[in-house]
């Protein structure tokens, strides 16, 4: 008799390893009997976990830490003992707007737009009609990707741009209405909005942060600790689904099964864009690859990295106004559990990093690492602006940024 | 007390709304329109706002709350503290509730237990309704089979259901499964093309 785990997801692609894990009989073959519970809002997805409608759900990185630590709702510490993928997100602007930023044909180099952007932003902060951009949630990669960025070409995040929340579905919509000038949202619905001709996709998140954590495995941490078998159980067959996910030989079976109207209901074609790093960045033009567009599964990409989780709680302290709080800090870091994720894979196969923590942004070439199993080679890591991120002084992180 | 009622669902909306009307000294609005729903909101100025939980708009609107916290009136998810089950049962109801910090306990859940009870009442509609619906698609699949087997094997109507009936009951079966046997077994051999 399998045991049940039900999880909550969203209808994005990087749902893809929960769904694969299911439909390939990964979680079977590891005892589980998968349940998945698809939503149409992160806070519907969180509601469904703190009440027990789920066990365990898809979610923003951030959202599992700023739940821990009670940002919007009483506090509710969650655990994190897989990260789902890394990047994936793209910043589409509208035609009219990604003319003024970028050359048309092919994906800009962050400095330059940031520097066009900032001429733009100003204008129109004077024109009195800010340019706004849309996120998918105020606690998601997206958001914090995109201030990164922007705050790190000089354009002032709130005040010199509006940055607003827009549900995924409804960005090609918000484009065309003119509600957005620009959204930062994962796949398909960036692809969306350029087979409709209403937005151009000018940069992707994986070109601001090389290996930026985007969605996580999130349990409430009673239910982990309950469930502590099957959740590392669960981590097996996800590791399973995200080698046969990056598989080129299998990318038409999985883009067809996503596509699902129980799933992601969406397009097959547009779906393997995605899955298979390749971009039509505006109506009508080539596919462009740009390599680890997602990340799922190479260089232990699913390792829940504590120096990742401090990342995302500097990230909040920045643009909540939040005073830095070591308590708060560590209690961010306690969030992510590599001790889970090695637990669940020690005695497999599968490579396990020497350390739990890393300096994100200090990989510049192929950076062979000790490991308590396997072999495991690093590659480039590193964020637009060369940026280091060092876990061991996160006020002196927080002090050197704009 | 001023309530907006948001749902994509008008009939859902109209079904709440009676359910609150009765309440005291309570203002109702329903906003069924994803299109400019925060300024909606923003205009209406309400002490609770009651949302169905699978809005997809709830991630924009919990938004506008976390930045509407510099207003005067912020506003937050109901979380009674002292009672979780509240929260609990409104999340299995279906509904969820924000409410301007600092409203009483007790002046919210009288309303909530309310929207909860009627959230009930339509989700007891709905499965009427699909229930009546699955009823339709039977007879209509059993009609399916009763024509296979009169142009099958020649038999007029009342034998062809007889053979259906007495099958079941043989079989410790429902017609309807009978007649869904028959239905796809004609599809699989070619028929149904």
């Amino acid at each position: 008799m399998s045991a049940e785990l039900t999880i909550g997801f969203l209808p994005l692609v990087d749902a893809c390893l929960p769904i694969l894990a299911r439909e390939h009989g990964f979680a079977e073959e590891e005892g589980l009997s998968l349940r998945l519970v698809k939503d149409m809002s992160w806070a519907t997805v969180l509601d469904r976990l703190l009440y027990g409608h789920s066990d365990a759900a898809h979610m923003v990185a951030p959202l599992a830490i700023a739940t821990t630590l009670g940002r919007g709702r009483p506090a509710q510490p969650l655990s994190v003992p897989f990260v789902l993928g890394l990047n994936g997100n793209a910043i589409t602007m509208t035609p009219d707007l990604a003319a003024k930023v970028h050359a048309k044909g092919h994906l800009g180099d962050p400095t330059e737009v940031g520097a066009a952007l900032r001429t733009v932003a100003a204008e129109r902060r004077e024109a009195g009609r800010p340019l706004r951009f849309g996120v998918v949630h105020r606690y998601s990669s997206h958001n914090y990707m995109l201030r990164y960025w922007l705050a790190a070409c000089g354009v002032r995040p709130d005040s010199d741009v509006e940055i607003t929340t827009v549900a995924p579905p409804f960005c090609a919509d918000a484009l065309e209405a003119g509600e957005v000038d620009a959204i930062c949202v994962g796949e398909p619905w960036n692809s969306v909005a350029v087979e409709r001709g209403v937005g151009e996709i000018v940069l992707v998140t994986a070109q601001i942060w090389r290996r930026g954590v985007e969605k996580v495995l999130a349990l409430r941490e009673s239910v982990l600790e309950d469930r502590r078998g099957h959740v590392e159980s669960l981590v097996r067959a996800l590791r399973k689904a995200g080698q046969h996910f990056v598989d080129p030989e299998h990318w038409d079976a999985n883009a067809a099964i996503l596509a699902r109207p129980e799933y992601l209901d969406g397009n097959a074609d547009l779906i393997k864009h995605a899955i298979s790093d390749r971009l039509l960045l505006t109506r009508g033009g080539e596919l462009v690859h740009y390599p680890d567009f997602m990340f799922q599964y190479r260089e232990a990409a699913n390792f829940p990295w504590v120096s990742q989780a401090e990342w995302l709680y500097t990230q909040m302290v920045r643009w909540d106004g939040m005073a830095f709080d070591p308590l708060a800090a560590a209690k961010a870091a306690l969030t992510f559990r590599p001790d889970v994720y090695r637990s669940a894979l020690k005695g497999t196969g599968e490579p396990l990093p020497g350390a739990n923590s890393k300096v994100e942004g200090s990989v510049s070439g192929p950076l062979a690492v000790g490991t308590q199993q396997g072999n495991m080679t690093l590659t480039s890591d590193g964020f637009f602006d060369g940026g280091r991120f060092d876990p061991d002084d996160l006020a002196g992180y927080l002090a050197k940024r704009p | 007390m001023r309530i907006a009622i948001v749902d994509e669902s008008a009939t859902r909306a109209a079904v709440i709304r009676e359910g609150l009307a009765a309440a005291d000294d309570c203002e109702l609005f329903v906003i069924t329109e994803r299109r400019g729903l925060v300024a909606q909101i923003s205009e209406i100025a309400p002490d609770i706002v009651l949302i169905d939980l699978g809005n997809p708009s709830r991630d924009v609107l919990e938004e506008f709350f976390a930045v509407s916290r510099a207003l005067a009136k912020p506003i937050a998810m109901f979380v009674d503290e002292s009672d979780d089950e509240a929260t609990a049962a409104s999340v299995d109801a279906g509904v969820s509730a924000y409410v301007v910090d600092g409203l009483a306990a007790h002046r919210i859940r009288p309303l909530l237990d309310l929207a909860v009870r009627r959230f009930h009442a339509f989700a007891r509609l709905q499965s009427d309704l699909a229930e009546a619906r699955g009823a339709l698609a039977e007879r209509q699949t059993v009609d399916k089979a009763k024509r296979i087997l009169m142009d099958s094997r020649g038999l007029p109507e009342p034998a062809a259901y007889k053979e259906m009936r007495d099958a079941a009951m043989k079989q410790g079966r429902r017609i309807a499964d009978i007649a869904e046997a028959i239905v796809t077994a004609h599809n699989l051999l070619g028929g149904g093309r």
